[in-house]
């Protein structure tokens, strides 16, 4: 195989092992909390990996990202170790906030991970604000802001739009449109629906994206990152995606038919979509895609095996890191 | 190999649910995400799904079941193969003991006080070297003074808020730092509080120093998340890895004639919360002092400063590079019949009614906290323990006040020292009304501070 079609075929398989890794993590989280190992509100990401995914992959170093409370996806996306995201959601003294921040509060200041933020839409002023500091420094670096559809209706999202196009900073706003704010429709809870446009009156410009396919994700990515280096500005990107599983882990979902999750399920699920098309053009074969969900499955089950086996943080622990 | 399906907790509090319904059989394949069986909870009934591959072997709770511990086995799962799948149900446990600890009655101890970063100690000595010279400066002039030198010494220092740039400050106080450091570091921003606080958090969390200014503190109430939630908290959140080393700052407690929503004190509501750091000083040179201090700590930090007192004329020490520690309170005039503890725009006041006093013969010692978080308590209790009495005066609210605070840690940690009950002087709980006459009747004055220490020394 030529260097470039290796590479592209490499890039491929990493975008289809990210979603798996992100999938059977959160399935095993969802164990875990089943067993009691896991506390409070956890929030899983299954159905929408593909966002996070094609955009890491539209991604450069130096690029930041920070979103919301369902979280986990977007730290196994950016490269942070399985281990201390699973050892956070258990409370443990190996967790990435060594303890204290649990599934919504987890941070990576050197992968450039900004949270893991548990009010709904805080963290898109805070975005805008690290891609203020990406300008003011004069860098290269674009800020990945996610937030959903329900956080798309709170005022401090237009407060940030207004900002950001006024000063041309180097953001992307990513819509995760997965059709629910907790219970509530997005029919039955936004006068405008079409979320690429909630720009317009700020001359932001947006792009609808089929959140369900990893490599149009990454495509839109790609695009919207040119936009913000070329110095344009924010640019917005609504992600049509679908959660599978309830809000948080007490969520029975009852606000949705089963029939609706099970059909997104068969028809546009982005991992076996993705797999097929990977078969079908030749980069892996069925054999190849069974190795590697071994592998991820190997990779998660280490990871809890850590997170239940760590210790708690030490009682000396409340009082630290409240002050530098 | 065999595996146990558990009955899952699907809430915070679940302990235990009914298992409604199977939704497989036993021998029927499933692979993660199908769903396995209907439970309900304490509060809903839930789809509980398969996490791992293989066929369900014996079923082992009947569906109907009611009060099925959670973590009990509901069924046996057959996983083929090497089945890395199975491992953490089995393998998890209770957490270990936690990590060797410091002494655990250390920390209770610290239980009842506020997260003081460091020790404060009592601030007898000068704070400048001897035979410093002094100017005399109006308050408003040291803080942008305060301002512009750290915006010469450290280029991530900037200054964003309402009017702060073309208008030179709502107040002034930003006069002439435009024309000295362009636009890029004095931004004037829309009047959006909730969105350019967030920013300068975001900022702030990958490095910069932003000096956010509110063109009163009644308008930072619209961005309080932002500074509770997002500042103030985010690095216990992250466990220490990240920081936030940011400064709002602007003109806190009543004007005059401006009315309930634009007179109001905040300084308890900040003062209450661990991760932040509050200053609320008097004098010009500690406005200054303090304020570069501010700009330099590593934390967020809320100076709040009074639009009366932006125009009075106080000594400042001429050096170059003029810092006071955040934390200590200083003793503005010494006494030995009663300790007067005041901040802000009431140590003006407390000094007019020592001078008063003193004419009256008691000898009074004010005390001017300049910092509320961390608080010196140490310098209020030497203090007492000297003179017997305290009196409290500020203009906030009476209720949950700085005050309020001060007599209590007062009465807990001096009672055998005390001669009279701490007593507090300060606003009137009441909304500040607009008529001249009323507004006058809520804000505490020189007399009602005279008149409390009459009361504590038993000369009324």
């Amino acid at each position: 195989m030529p260097e470039a079609a290796k590479s592209n075929s490499e890039s491929l398989k990493k975008l289809y092992h990210d979603m798996l890794l992100i999938r059977r993590f959160e399935e095993r989280a969802g164990q875990l909390y089943g067993m009691g190992l896991i506390g409070g509100f956890c929030h899983l990401y299954i159905g929408q990996e593909a966002v996070v995914v094609g955009l890491m992959g539209a991604a450069k170093q130096g690029d930041q990202q920070i979103t919301a409370y369902r979280d986990h996806g977007h730290m196994l996306a950016q490269g942070i170790d399985p281990k201390s995201v699973m050892a956070e959601l258990t409370g443990r003294s190996t967790g990435l906030s060594r303890g204290k921040g649990g599934s919504m509060h987890m941070f990576s200041s050197e992968k450039k991970f900004y949270g893991g933020h548990g009010i709904v839409g805080a963290q898109v002023p805070i975005g805008t604000g690290l891609a203020f500091a990406n300008k003011y420094r004069g860098s290269s670096a674009v800020t990945l802001t996610y937030f959903g559809d329900g956080a798309a209706n709170q005022g401090q999202v237009y407060e940030s739009f207004n900002m950001a196009e006024l000063w041309k900073l180097p953001v992307i706003y990513v819509i995760e449109n997965n059709e629910y704010a907790m219970g509530t429709s997005v029919a039955r809870s936004s006068a405008v629906s079409d979320f690429s446009k909630r720009g317009a009156s700020f001359a932001i410009p947006g792009i609808k994206v089929d959140g369900m396919d990893v490599e149009a994700v990454q495509k839109a990515g790609e695009e919207a990152m040119e936009h913000c280096r070329s110095g344009k500005g924010p640019i917005i990107l609504e992600m049509k995606t679908y959660r599978y599983r309830g809000h948080s882990m007490s969520d029975p979902a009852k606000y949705r038919p089963r029939e609706e999750v099970t059909e997104v399920r068969e028809k546009r699920d982005p991992i076996d979509h993705f797999g097929k098309k990977l078969i079908e053009r030749g980069v892996v074969n069925e054999e190849d895609l069974k190795q590697m969900d071994a592998e991820v499955k190997r990779v998660v089950v280490a990871a809890a095996e850590f997170a239940t086996e760590s210790p708690e943080p030490g009682t000396a622990e409340l009082y630290t890191d409240i002050y530098a | 190999m065999s595996t146990e399906i558990l009955m899952p907790a699907l809430s915070p509090t679940m302990e235990e649910g009914k298992l409604s319904k199977w939704l497989v059989k036993e021998g029927d394949t499933v692979k993660s995400g199908d769903i396995l069986a209907e439970i309900e909870t304490d509060k809903a009934t839930m789809e509980f799904e398969a996490v791992d591959e293989g066929k369900i072997g014996q079923i082992l709770v009947a569906e109907g079941t009611e009060g099925v511990k959670v973590n009990s086995p509901i069924a046996t799962l057959l996983v083929d193969g090497e089945a890395p799948g199975a491992a953490p149900a089995k393998k998890a446990k209770k957490p270990e003991a936690p990590l060797p600890s410091e002494d655990h009655k250390a920390v209770a101890d610290r239980g009842q006080q506020e997260m003081a970063p460091k020790k404060v100690e009592v601030v007898a000595k000068p704070e400048v070297p001897e035979g410093t010279e002094f100017v005399t400066q109006t308050v408003r002039d040291a803080l942008r003074d305060a301002m512009a030198e750290e915006m010469r010494r450290d280029e991530l220092v900037f200054l964003m808020g309402e009017e702060v740039a073309e208008y030179q400050g709502a107040y002034k106080i930003s006069q002439g730092l435009l024309e000295e450091f362009g636009a890029r570091r004095v931004i004037d921003t829309p009047i959006t509080e909730h969105g350019f606080t967030g920013l300068g958090i975001g900022a702030a969390f990958d490095g910069l120093k932003p000096i956010v200014e509110f063109m009163t503190w009644n308008f930072a109430m619209q961005a309080m998340d932002q500074i509770i939630n997002s500042a103030a908290k985010t690095r216990y959140m992250s466990g220490g890895q990240m920081s936030c080393p940011i400064v709002f700052r602007g003109p806190n407690g009543a004007a005059a004639r401006v009315a309930a929503q634009h007179s109001q004190d905040y300084s308890a509501w900040y003062a209450s919360v661990p991760g932040m750091k509050v200053i609320a000083p008097y004098f010009a040179a500690d406005a200054k002092g303090l304020l570069k201090a501010a700009i330099r700590d590593p934390n967020p930090v809320i100076f709040l400063e009074n639009e009366i007192v932006y125009g009075k004329s106080f000594p400042v020490p001429k050096l170059d590079d003029f810092v006071l520690p955040i934390g200590k309170a200083r003793i503005v005039r010494p006494g030995a019949d009663v300790t007067i503890v005041a901040y802000s725009i009431t140590v003006g006041q407390a000094l007019e009614a020592a001078e008063k006093l003193a004419e009256q013969g008691i000898d009074a010692e004010v005390i001017d906290l300049r910092s509320l978080r961390p608080l010196d308590m140490d310098t209020v209790l030497e203090s007492v323990k000297k003179t017997n009495r305290i009196v409290t005066m500020e203009q906030a609210w009476p209720v949950c006040s700085i005050g309020s605070e001060i007599c209590a840690r007062v009465a807990l940690e001096a009672f055998d020292y005390l001669d009279a009950p701490p007593t507090k002087v300060s606003g009137k709980d009441v909304p500040m009304p607009y008529a001249a006459n009323l507004e006058k009747l809520a804000l505490p004055t020189v007399e009602d501070l005279i008149e409390a220490v009459k009361a504590v020394t038993y000369k009324a």
